[in-house]
C-alpha cells in the first residue's frame, strides 16, 4: 500500500513541475530555428538560450528546432494560422514579403523604443540590411548570412600549367582557366571539369552572382518587379549555359547543389562556386591546397547574398514582443556574432564582430574566412518579391530550361518575365 | 458469397427466428417485441461501424468536401478574406501551363511503371514460387526494397545517378558509356525516377502475387501436365486467369500509387529540371507549402481526387467482367 502511495505522490509531484506554474511571473518565448548547415547547431543555439535566460531570468526561452528553412517556414505559417505563432524565429531573409503580406511580423524598429535599440539597427553590415527593409521599416535583423565565392583546387592549378595562387578573376579567365583544367582522355571522356557553378533547386542564387557581375539587378527594392530578360541578364544566362555547352568547361545539364563540394573533393571539378557556409566542410575535406576568392567580374564583381534573419512575430502581449526583441538584441551582440560566424562559417553580420578577441584570432588562423566579409562592400540583395517562391521558380525553371538546352536563353527568360508580370500585377497598385 | 447475398441471407434467418419464437404475430405485443429486437440489431450494426465510420468522416470525407468547398473561395492573404470565386482557381488551372505538365508527367508515369511493376511483380513470384536453391534468400532479396523508407531509397538512387562516379555511370563505364547526368538532363529525368519507382514496388506487389498463386489448387497443374499442355498454355490458361483478382487489386493500388508519388520527387529533384519531374501530388505541395495558394491547391486537390476516383472506377467496371471468381 506504501508503495502505492509513493508511486501517486510521485505522479502528482511531477505533474505539479510539469503544469504548474512558477512562482515569479516569467514571459514564456518561442524560438523557432532552422538548420542548412553542419555541425552540432541544437546544442549551441540551446546554450545560447541558457546564457540569456541566466542574464534574464523573467523570461523563459524555448528553442524550437523546426528542419530546413522550407520547413521551418511552413512550420511558422501554419503555427500562426492556427493562433499559435512563434514569438521569434529565424527565417530566410527572402521569405520577409511572404512574411509582411500575410501579415505576420511586427516591424522590429515600431517595437524598439530606447536610442541604443535605434543604433542596434544600424550596427550591421549595410549589405545585410539591404533585404531586411522594405517600407521604410526594418522588419528583420540579419542573424545567419552568407555569399556565394569560389574555392579552387591549387593542385589542379599546378597540374595544369597555372599559377596555384592566382584564382580567374574575369568571365574570360573562367572560360580560359577552364580550358586548361579541363581533361579528356582519348575518347573524349572528362576525367576532371574546370568549373561546377550548381543549378539544382534554387539556380536563381547562383545565377544572380553571373547578373550582379554583369551590373544587372534583378528586383526592385519594393518587391514588385523584377527585370529577367533585359539585355544583361539574359547576356549573363547565355553565359551560364555556353559554360557547358558552347565552351565545354563545366558539365552540361543541371549540377546538383548537394553534391558539388563532393566533386571539388573527389578532383572532378577544380574550381566550384558555393556559400560561403561550406568553409569548414572544405576545410576538413580537401585533401589538397585549396583557396578561397570573391567572384570574379564582368562589369563589376558581387554576389547576392544569402541566410536567415530573425523575424519577431505580431502578438497582442506587447510583453512577449518585448522579450523576443531583448532575445534578438543578445543573439546579435558583437560576441555571440563572433562565436556563431566561428561555429557555422556563417559571415558574421557586424563590423564590430571581427574586432573580438575570438574572431581575431580565428581569422589568423584561417585567413579564407576574411574573403566573404571582403566580398561585402560589392553585395547586392538576394532576390525577393512578393510571392517569392512563385517568382523566383519562374526565373528557376527559366535557367534550367537554358542550361539543359530545351529553349533558348532569350526565350525563357522572357517566359519567366511574363510569369513574373502576372503574378506580380496585384502587388504593383 | 457477395456481400448483398449474405444480407438476405441473414435477414431471412432473422425473421424465420422471430417466427420460430413461438409467439403469434398477430398479437400486438409481439409485434413491438419483434420490431424492438430489429430496432436493437439495427443499434448494434451501427454502433460496430460507429468507430470506421468516425474515422473515415473525420480524415477522408470532411477533408475531401471541405477541399472541393474551399476550391470555390479565393486565397485568404493577411487581412484580405477569402471571397467566394466560383470557378475561377479552375480556370486559372487550365491556363497554367505547369498544371499540365505536372498531369502530363503524371499519366506517363502511371502508363509506364504500373505495368511494368506488375509484369515484374509476377515474373519474380512465379521465380519464388517453384522449389528453387535460396528461394528464402531470393524472396528477402525481392522483399527488402519495399522494407527501405522512401526517402533513404531516394538518396540511394541519388548516389547510383550521380554523373561519373555513381554506381550506374561507374559500371557504364566498364562497358565503354560515358558519364550521363541523369537526374540533370529533362529527358532523362522522368525515366530515372520511375525506375526507382519500379524497384521499389514490384517487390510488394510480388507478395501479393506469391499468395494468390499459392492458392491455385495443384490439380488444375496435374491435370495440365497430363494433357501435355505447354508452359505458355499452362500459364495463358490456369495461372493467369487465376491470379486476376489479384492483378486487378494491384493494378488499383499501383495507379493509386502512381498518383501519390511525392517523396522521392522532393528528395531527388524537387520537380526539375524545368518541371520534368513535378508529379501532380509535388504541385499541389509545391502550390500549397511554398505558395501558400491554399484555395488553388484545394482545385488542385479536387482534380487529383477526381482523377483517383474515375480510374478506380473504371477499373472496377472495365475489368470485372473478365475477373474469374471462384
Amino acid at each position: 500500500m506504501s508503495k502505492f502511495f509513493c508511486i501517486v505522490a510521485a505522479a502528482a509531484a511531477l505533474a505539479a513541475s510539469l503544469f504548474g506554474s512558477p512562482a515569479f511571473a516569467a514571459t514564456e518565448i518561442t524560438f523557432y530555428y532552422p538548420i542548412a548547415v553542419g555541425g552540432p547547431i541544437t546544442k549551441i543555439v540551446d546554450s545560447y538560450a541558457a546564457a540569456f535566460q541566466k542574464q534574464h531570468p523573467d523570461i523563459v526561452v524555448k528553442p524550437v528546432y523546426t528542419g530546413s528553412y522550407q520547413d521551418s517556414l511552413v512550420k511558422a505559417m501554419t503555427a500562426a494560422k492556427a493562433g499559435n505563432a512563434p514569438d521569434v524565429a529565424v527565417l530566410l531573409s527572402t521569405d520577409m514579403f511572404t512574411l509582411i503580406d500575410n501579415d505576420l511580423i511586427e516591424p522590429i524598429d515600431t517595437i524598439t523604443t530606447s536610442a541604443a535599440d535605434k543604433a542596434w539597427l544600424t550596427s550591421f553590415y549595410p549589405a545585410f540590411m539591404l533585404n531586411s527593409q522594405s517600407g521604410g521599416h526594418a522588419w528583420g535583423v540579419p542573424f545567419q548570412r552568407s555569399t556565394i565565392v569560389q574555392y579552387w583546387n591549387k593542385d589542379a592549378f599546378k597540374a595544369a600549367g597555372l599559377d596555384p595562387d592566382k584564382s580567374p578573376a574575369t568571365w574570360d579567365d573562367m572560360v580560359a582557366f577552364g580550358k586548361k583544367l579541363t581533361k579528356r582522355d582519348a575518347a573524349g571522356q572528362v576525367s576532371q571539369w574546370g568549373l561546377e557553378i550548381p543549378s539544382s533547386g534554387f539556380p536563381y542564387w547562383l545565377f544572380q552572382a553571373l547578373a550582379t557581375q554583369n551590373d544587372a539587378i534583378l528586383a526592385n527594392e519594393s518587391g514588385t518587379k523584377v527585370d529577367y530578360n533585359g539585355a544583361r541578364v539574359v547576356e549573363a544566362a547565355q553565359f551560364f549555359a555556353d559554360l557547358g555547352q558552347k565552351y565545354e568547361v563545366m558539365p552540361k545539364g543541371i549540377i546538383d547543389w548537394g553534391t558539388t563540394p563532393k566533386d571539388f573533393f573527389e578532383g572532378k571539378t577544380a574550381i566550384m562556386w558555393t556559400t560561403t557556409g561550406n568553409l569548414t566542410n572544405v576545410r576538413q575535406n580537401a585533401k589538397f591546397a585549396f583557396g578561397v576568392a570573391p567572384m570574379p567580374s564582368k562589369l563589376r564583381g558581387g554576389s547576392p547574398t544569402g541566410g536567415g534573419n530573425i523575424y519577431i512575430f505580431k502578438n497582442n502581449d506587447k510583453a512577449k514582443e518585448a522579450a523576443a526583441l531583448e532575445f534578438a538584441r543578445f543573439l546579435t551582440t558583437p560576441n555571440m556574432a563572433a562565436d556563431w560566424g566561428i561555429a557555422t562559417g556563417y559571415v558574421a553580420t557586424r563590423p564590430d564582430a571581427w574586432d573580438t578577441e575570438a574572431m581575431k584570432k580565428y581569422a589568423a588562423d584561417f585567413p579564407a574566412a576574411l574573403v566573404a566579409r571582403d566580398q561585402l562592400k560589392d553585395a547586392v540583395a538576394e532576390l525577393s518579391t512578393h510571392d517569392n517562391q512563385r517568382v523566383t521558380k519562374a526565373l528557376n525553371d527559366a535557367l534550367q530550361a537554358a542550361l539543359t538546352g530545351t529553349k533558348p536563353a532569350k526565350a525563357a527568360l522572357d517566359d519567366a518575365q511574363a510569369e513574373a508580370n502576372r503574378i506580380l500585377h496585384p502587388y504593383q497598385n | 458469397m457477395t456481400p448483398k447475398q449474405k444480407q438476405t441471407a441473414s435477414c431471412t434467418r432473422i425473421r424465420t427466428e422471430n417466427r420460430a419464437g413461438g409467439q403469434r404475430p398477430d398479437s400486438a405485443g409481439a409485434q413491438r417485441a419483434m420490431r424492438n429486437r430489429q430496432l436493437n440489431l439495427q443499434l448494434q450494426g451501427w454502433l460496430l461501424l460507429l468507430p470506421a465510420v468516425v474515422l473515415l468522416a473525420t480524415f477522408t470525407h470532411v477533408p475531401a468536401v471541405s477541399t472541393i468547398i474551399d476550391s470555390l473561395f479565393s486565397t485568404p492573404r493577411g487581412r484580405r478574406p477569402a471571397a467566394f470565386s466560383e470557378l475561377d482557381q479552375y480556370r486559372t488551372m487550365l491556363a497554367d501551363p505547369i498544371f499540365w505538365r505536372a498531369l502530363d508527367n503524371n499519366l506517363l508515369y502511371a502508363l509506364i511503371t504500373v505495368p511494368i511493376a506488375i509484369s515484374l511483380a509476377l515474373v519474380m513470384a512465379l521465380c519464388v514460387n517453384g522449389r528453387i536453391k535460396g528461394r528464402a534468400a531470393l524472396r528477402l532479396a525481392f522483399f527488402t526494397p519495399t522494407i527501405l523508407p522512401m526517402v533513404a531509397a531516394a538518396n540511394i538512387w541519388l548516389f547510383f545517378y550521380t554523373p561519373d562516379y555513381g554506381l550506374i555511370d561507374q559500371v557504364g563505364r566498364l562497358f565503354g558509356f560515358g558519364a550521363i547526368n541523369w537526374l540533370g538532363n529533362t529527358s532523362t529525368a522522368l525515366p530515372a525516377l520511375m525506375a526507382v519507382t519500379v524497384w521499389k514496388e514490384a517487390g510488394f506487389f510480388m507478395i501479393f502475387f506469391l499468395a494468390a498463386l499459392q492458392q491455385v489448387s495443384p490439380d488444375l497443374y496435374e491435370a495440365a501436365r497430363m494433357e501435355n499442355a505447354s508452359r505458355w498454355q499452362i500459364f495463358s490458361r490456369i495461372t493467369w486467369p487465376l491470379v486476376m483478382p489479384t492483378t486487378l487489386f494491384v493494378a488499383v493500388n499501383a495507379l493509386i500509387n502512381a498518383f501519390r508519388i511525392v517523396d522521392q520527387v522532393i528528395a531527388m529533384t524537387g520537380g526539375g529540371p524545368d518541371n520534368a519531374t513535378t508529379l501532380l501530388l509535388f504541385y499541389i505541395y509545391q502550390v500549397a507549402f511554398s505558395f501558400w495558394d491554399t484555395g488553388y491547391a484545394a482545385a488542385l486537390s479536387t482534380v487529383l481526387l477526381t482523377v483517383l476516383g474515375v480510374v478506380s472506377l473504371a477499373q472496377f467496371f472495365l475489368l470485372d467482367r473478365r475477373i474469374h471468381y471462384r
